[in-house]
């Protein structure tokens, strides 16, 4: 529509209104077709293009001198210098340089080219038509013909065992690689089911890594135990401790409310598994004044003093509880394994 | 004599290279068509460009990482330059994101530029997806566009997710602990597919490599392919534009490709870059040396995900513990329904344009778009939905909230059960309002003119504001936007008198068209007969 | 005798005589000078328990009971130590201003020879956690390493990875440790104020527990290094996501409306 170049006079042109001026007597809300392009100041004053010329090659140029800055930055600062700058604090000296070098260098680009599309550029409006996506009626009919053509010499209709045995065999095919993935891990079989807990194995002090005695543990207090024989370096240490961590704590046997977790302590002393059972985050923000253990991930609370039953949040059973005694050397062990699955619910978890 | 003239008016080179270029890629033809393709030029038309140039960031970034990342579970004990982790025991990855971190030089940069530019990239998505929500832009020729765009999203979350793991991190392996905790409440399968995934039980030795090749190759590749996608049809479709005058259903208005939309497109990409390499100078991301290193029996309170992942874990706090025991199994609904509800949050904003189209039976192409007060019912879905995901966002985030505005977790978590139920309604209701009393203050404008804040007084001593009439372009934006009929079932007895029982789903059609587009849900636009009684009476002060 | 006689006008006698009577005395201080510096310590002691109990009785008996027993108030300070008299008094904490989940750190409104007497008379009233001395919570030479995994094992739970805090249930929340005295860090962790369970002796050697303070200097102090740059309050994604969506995303929407705004146009003449 209006493709007109920019007016090679300094002054602004004076465009009649528009060129629907004539439609508006008969719909007031016509399209009045594109206003005229207004110069801009650039485009009429040479000096001011010439200042934008000035601005645009200053950034690129100040663009040069920050990866000049970068490089210098790279050799200067020791990788592990660290500086005081307000208000950041203390920063590595070489990422805040490294970044804000780089930054730089970028961005005086970005600011040069835009600027200079903006202000150099020519920025008259121009109207590109668009065409219908959809075919024309024609086409689509040729289209339509061929492939009519095209299903008629495969013979893909009429030769019916030919088609359906081959989508039988595509069909089939992906299954290969379906098999293929099966040894991307075990079966589950019972492995959920159980830990390394068993009787007479010792409750060690994950702090100090020996075994607990029941007059260690006051009530009030919070520790957090594994099961003795599991070692740091062992190879299967994560996933060993990922189901046997255990959070030991200690209740005025009247205080406790459950019976079955009143016979299941030793002299109020109760372990419970650290695991939630909502999706298995280690559980251990313990309130001892009340009880209570949040879960930090889910929010999910646990009654320690009533069986560790769940008072809020989304776990939906409560926390399995470990049995334990003391032994011959005055150590507290465990009288067996859990009893349920620690850790999240499943579908076999019954 | 032939070879005389070519040698006497020999091109200049560059000419030359592109004719090799054409001869073997017919570089003319696609650059006849698109060389001066026009671009309307709308800073919201921009948000799109942010995440394709974040997500290359993203890519430059990501292959620096891997030179020196090192996705590997084996425990290793650390000696590197990082203080107070000395003789900590931990896996490979993290001990490899340390040095990344402390001794490759530039490291830190470059991992804080990956991980912005992935804050960036996602939320830039959401927006850019909004902005197109909200002007109707996903209407025919669009629909799969926008489905390219949401799986561009859903896909992004997932990137991210096993980017941040990566790591092997305190923070984020327990969020891959959680992933395995849902995965195992997924009915019959949870096991089999958590045991397959993790190659046994939690957290085994696989899963950082096995993400490795997720984050890096698998979901990479197809985004990439999808935003190659996306990029074609928006220069197939041409880009589409605001009302106003001189641009139509037919037309696009703006700026040529070459020069201006190259520059500052171009130049675009510069900022963005420097932008976000400048906030990784001033701001750390995932210090995840302070985190420590991922063990199954330790935790940090303050445990959420990336932003993005951040409303399904609001759902998963918020809901209430429900657990079925029946014939030996167990459904963990208190996990279940909300996996189940992040997928249908998610599901309902990519099919949205298909049921739009449905209720209004439209069936041609729209370039031009909508502004948001002009379709209410559309923008209070939007804003509905909009308010979903952020009451979410602040149950994924209870306990920062609790701590900074002092107030009870638990109050927290009860708020946002309610407001999942009460504020998308009232958000809908509000939103469809505020639409509603804009489109009448445009009717309002059109037929009385703009306040043009000069008192009258008027010789009966009465004082009046002048209003000045509307220019004629202005009146044309003011009015250019189509409104449907309600959809009628119609006569249910044809002309033969024989009853005809409309479907349910006709029904169904009829009742939302007329939630839509019945009277009290769009104000009625001016008409030129209105205007003209209006302008040529007494009407006008 | 008669040598001992004869010998008396020795040249040395005087000296040996001297020796003795330095010896005897010596011995003397040393079989009673103790005894006199107990009598003189307990006598100190029980001068401090009663100032104490006289400010026992002023700040803190209308809720803990004239003899410490407790009331619905209060809890029994009975066995709770001076350790946590210490802690409580010193970080403002005692005496609580009004009910609520939580009774907050505030500015110490008693003297530290104040809380020191509080403290002996808490401590009269039956037997708990003892102060501790400055060489017990010096972290000097400790392992920050071992810290920081001791604190991800017993603390960051609830106090976030670097000890910034975090929430606990119905408005309760663990505190943020930047700025807590290294002996307050300790006696916490022996007597487990409020919500928070103990950490004893017994189950956290006192080398464990410096090793603890070290890891929460080097990381949430004044000090501490960040080195990417702003920490963002070291609370994670929430943060983060925050920042990035109004800082950085919203940056470049700024910037995206300067490229695609018009430019400025010549004025029409």
């Amino acid at each position: 529509m209006s493709s007109q170049q920019i007016p090679e006079t300094n002054l602004p042109v004076e465009q009649d209104a528009a060129h629907g001026a004539v439609e508006a007597a008969a719909d007031p809300f016509a399209d009045p077709g594109l206003p005229a392009h207004r110069p801009r100041i650039q485009d009429i004053d040479e000096r001011a293009a010439r200042r934008s010329e000035r601005a645009v090659a200053f950034m690129f140029t100040l663009s040069m001198l920050a990866t000049i800055g970068f490089i210098a930055s790279y050799v200067i600062f020791p990788v592990d210098k660290i500086v005081y700058i307000w208000p950041l604090g203390h920063v590595s000296a070489l990422n805040f340089s490294l970044g804000m070098t780089l930054g730089l260098a970028l961005f005086l680009i970005g600011t040069g080219a835009v600027h200079w599309a903006r202000t150099l550029m020519s920025d008259v409006e121009v109207a590109d038509d668009r065409h219908a996506i959809e075919a024309e009626p024609e086409v689509k009919a040729k289209v339509m013909a061929d492939f009519a053509a095209g299903a008629k010499e495969s013979a893909i209709g009429r030769r019916k065992l030919i088609r359906n045995t081959m989508f039988g065999a595509l069909a089939l095919v992906p299954l290969s690689g379906v098999v293929l993935l099966r040894d991307l891990g075990p079966l589950p079989e019972k492995k959920l089911r159980s830990t390394l807990w068993a009787k007479g194995k010792q409750l060690v002090n994950m702090n100090t890594m020996e075994p607990l005695r029941p007059e260690d543990i006051v009530v009030g207090s919070l520790t957090f135990a594994m099961p003795e024989g599991l070692e740091e370096d062992a190879h299967d240490f994560q996933t060993q401790i990922a189901k046997a961590a255990l959070m030991i704590i200690r209740i005025e046997p009247d205080n406790i409310k459950d019976k079955r977790e009143r016979e299941w302590a030793h002299e109020g002393i109760v372990a419970f598994s650290k695991i939630c059972t909502h999706v298995g985050c280690p559980i251990s923000l313990y309130e001892q004044q009340t009880h209570h253990v949040l879960c930090p991930c889910h929010q999910s609370t646990f009654d320690l003093s009533d069986g560790a039953r769940v008072i809020f949040g989304p776990a939906g059973h409560a926390l399995p509880q470990l049995r334990i005694g003391v032994n011959s050397e005055g150590n507290l062990e465990a009288l067996g394994d859990f009893e349920e699955p620690v850790g999240p619910a499943f579908w076999e978890r019954g | 004599m032939s070879t005389a003239t070519e040698t006497k008016r020999k091109a200049p080179a560059g000419e030359r290279v592109a004719d090799w270029a054409d001869g073997r890629l017919g570089i003319y033809g696609l650059a006849k068509a698109n060389m001066r393709k026009i671009f309307p030029d709308h800073w919201s038309f921009m948000l799109g460009e942010i995440c394709l140039y974040s997500f290359i960031i993203i890519i430059l970034t990501g292959v620096y990482l891997t030179l020196f990342f090192n996705p590997s579970m084996n425990e290793v004990v650390y000696h590197g330059s990082y203080e107070p982790m000395q003789g900590i025991r931990m896996s490979a990855a993290y001990a490899s994101t340390l040095d990344i971190s402390f001794d490759v030089r530039g490291g830190l940069l470059v991992r804080q530029i990956h991980h912005w530019a992935a804050i960036i990239f996602l939320a830039g998505m959401f927006v850019h997806m909004f902005r197109v929500f909200f002007t109707g832009a996903y209407r025919k020729p669009r629909e799969i566009n926008w489905l390219f765009g949401f799986l561009l999203f859903v896909l992004g979350m997932f990137t991210g997710f096993t980017g941040y793991s990566l790591p092997d991190d305190l923070l984020s392996g327990t969020g891959v602990r959680f992933t395995q905790g849902a995965i195992l409440a997924m009915p019959i399968v949870g096991t089999y597919i958590s045991m397959f995934l993790f190659g046994g039980e939690f957290p085994g030795t696989e899963i950082i490599s096995r993400f490795y090749s997720i984050h890096i190759l698998l979901l990479p590749g197809i985004m990439l392919g999808l935003v190659v996608a996306h990029l074609i049809l928006v220069f197939f479709h041409k880009h589409t534009q605001f009302a106003g005058p001189g641009r139509t259903n037919k037309n696009v208005v703006g700026m040529p490709l070459l020069p201006v939309y190259m520059a500052k497109a171009g130049g675009f990409f510069f900022l963005v870059f420097g932008f976000i390499a400048i906030l990784s100078a001033i701001a750390t991301i995932n210090p995840i040396w302070a985190l420590g290193p991922y063990r199954p029996d330790q935790v940090s309170t303050g445990a959420q995900p990336d932003w993005y992942m951040g409303f399904a874990e609001g759902f998963v706090r918020v809901m209430p513990g429900w657990e079925i025991n029946l014939w030996g199994h167990t459904l963990a609904l208190g996990v279940l329904i909300p996996l189940v509800l992040f997928g249908v949050v998610l599901a309902a904003l990519a099919l949205y344009p298909f049921i739009e189209s449905w209720i209004t039976g439209d069936k041609r192409e729209h370039h031009i778009l909508d502004r948001p007060r002009n379709a209410p019912t559309r923008t209070g879905l939007g804003v509905a939905w909009v308010t979903i995901y952020f009451v979410m966002l602040i149950g994924g985030g209870n306990d920062i909230w609790a701590t900074h505005f002092h107030l009870s977790l638990n109050a927290i978590s009860w708020f946002v059960r309610i407001a999942f139920f009460v504020g998308p309604v009232v958000a809908f209701i509000v939103t469809r309002r505020i639409c509603l009393g804009l489109q009448r203050r445009d009717k309002e404008k059109v037929l009385h003119g703009r306040e043009s804040g000069t008192i009258k007084r008027l010789p009966h001593g009465e004082f009046v504001e002048i209003h000045e009439p509307l220019s004629q372009g202005q009146l044309h934006t003011l009015t250019a936007h189509e409104q449907y009929k309600p959809f009628e079932i119609g006569p249910t007895v044809d002309e033969n008198g024989v009853e005809r029982k409309p479907s349910a789903v006709q029904k169904l059609r009829a009742r939302l068209s007329r939630g839509y587009y019945g009277e009290d849900n769009q104000i009625a636009k001016p008409t030129a007969e209105e205007y003209k009684e209006i302008t040529s009476g007494h009407g006008h002060h | 005798m008669k040598k001992l006689s004869a010998r008396r006008r020795h040249p040395l006698a005087a000296v040996v005589v001297l020796l003795l009577a330095l010896a005897a005395t010596g011995g003397l201080y040393a079989a009673f000078a103790p005894a006199g510096k107990a009598q003189a310590d307990e006598t100190a002691q029980s001068l401090a328990i009663d100032e104490g109990k006289k400010l026992y009785s002023v700040g803190c008996a209308s809720c803990h009971g004239s003899g410490g027993q407790g009331t619905t108030d209060g809890p029994s300070l009975v066995g709770v130590g001076s350790a946590a008299v210490d802690f409580q008094v010193g970080t403002g904490r005692m005496p609580a201003q009004q009910p609520g989940a939580q009774v907050p750190k505030k500015p110490v409104i008693y003297t530290q020879a104040e809380i020191d007497q509080l403290a002996a008379y808490v401590a009269s009233l039956g037997a708990g956690p003892i102060t501790p001395t400055g060489s017990q919570v010096d972290p000097a030479g400790a392992d920050v390493a071992k810290g920081g995994d001791l604190f991800r094992t017993n603390c960051a739970q609830c106090h976030n990875f670097t000890g910034k805090g975090g929430a606990l249930t119905n408005g309760k929340y663990a505190p943020d440790l930047e700025g807590v005295s290294p002996k307050h860090i300790y006696e916490a962790m022996q007597t487990g104020p409020q919500s928070m369970p103990s950490f004893p002796d017994s189950t956290m050697p006192e080398q464990e527990k410096k090793d603890i303070i070290a890891y929460i200097k080097t990381v949430n102090g004044d000090e501490s290094a960040s080195p990417g740059g702003l920490s963002l309050g070291g609370l994670g994604p929430v943060s983060e996501g925050l920042f990035g969506w109004i800082f950085g995303l919203g940056g470049l929407i700024a910037i995206a409306v300067w490229v695609a705004a018009h430019t400025a146009k010549a004025k029409k003449s």
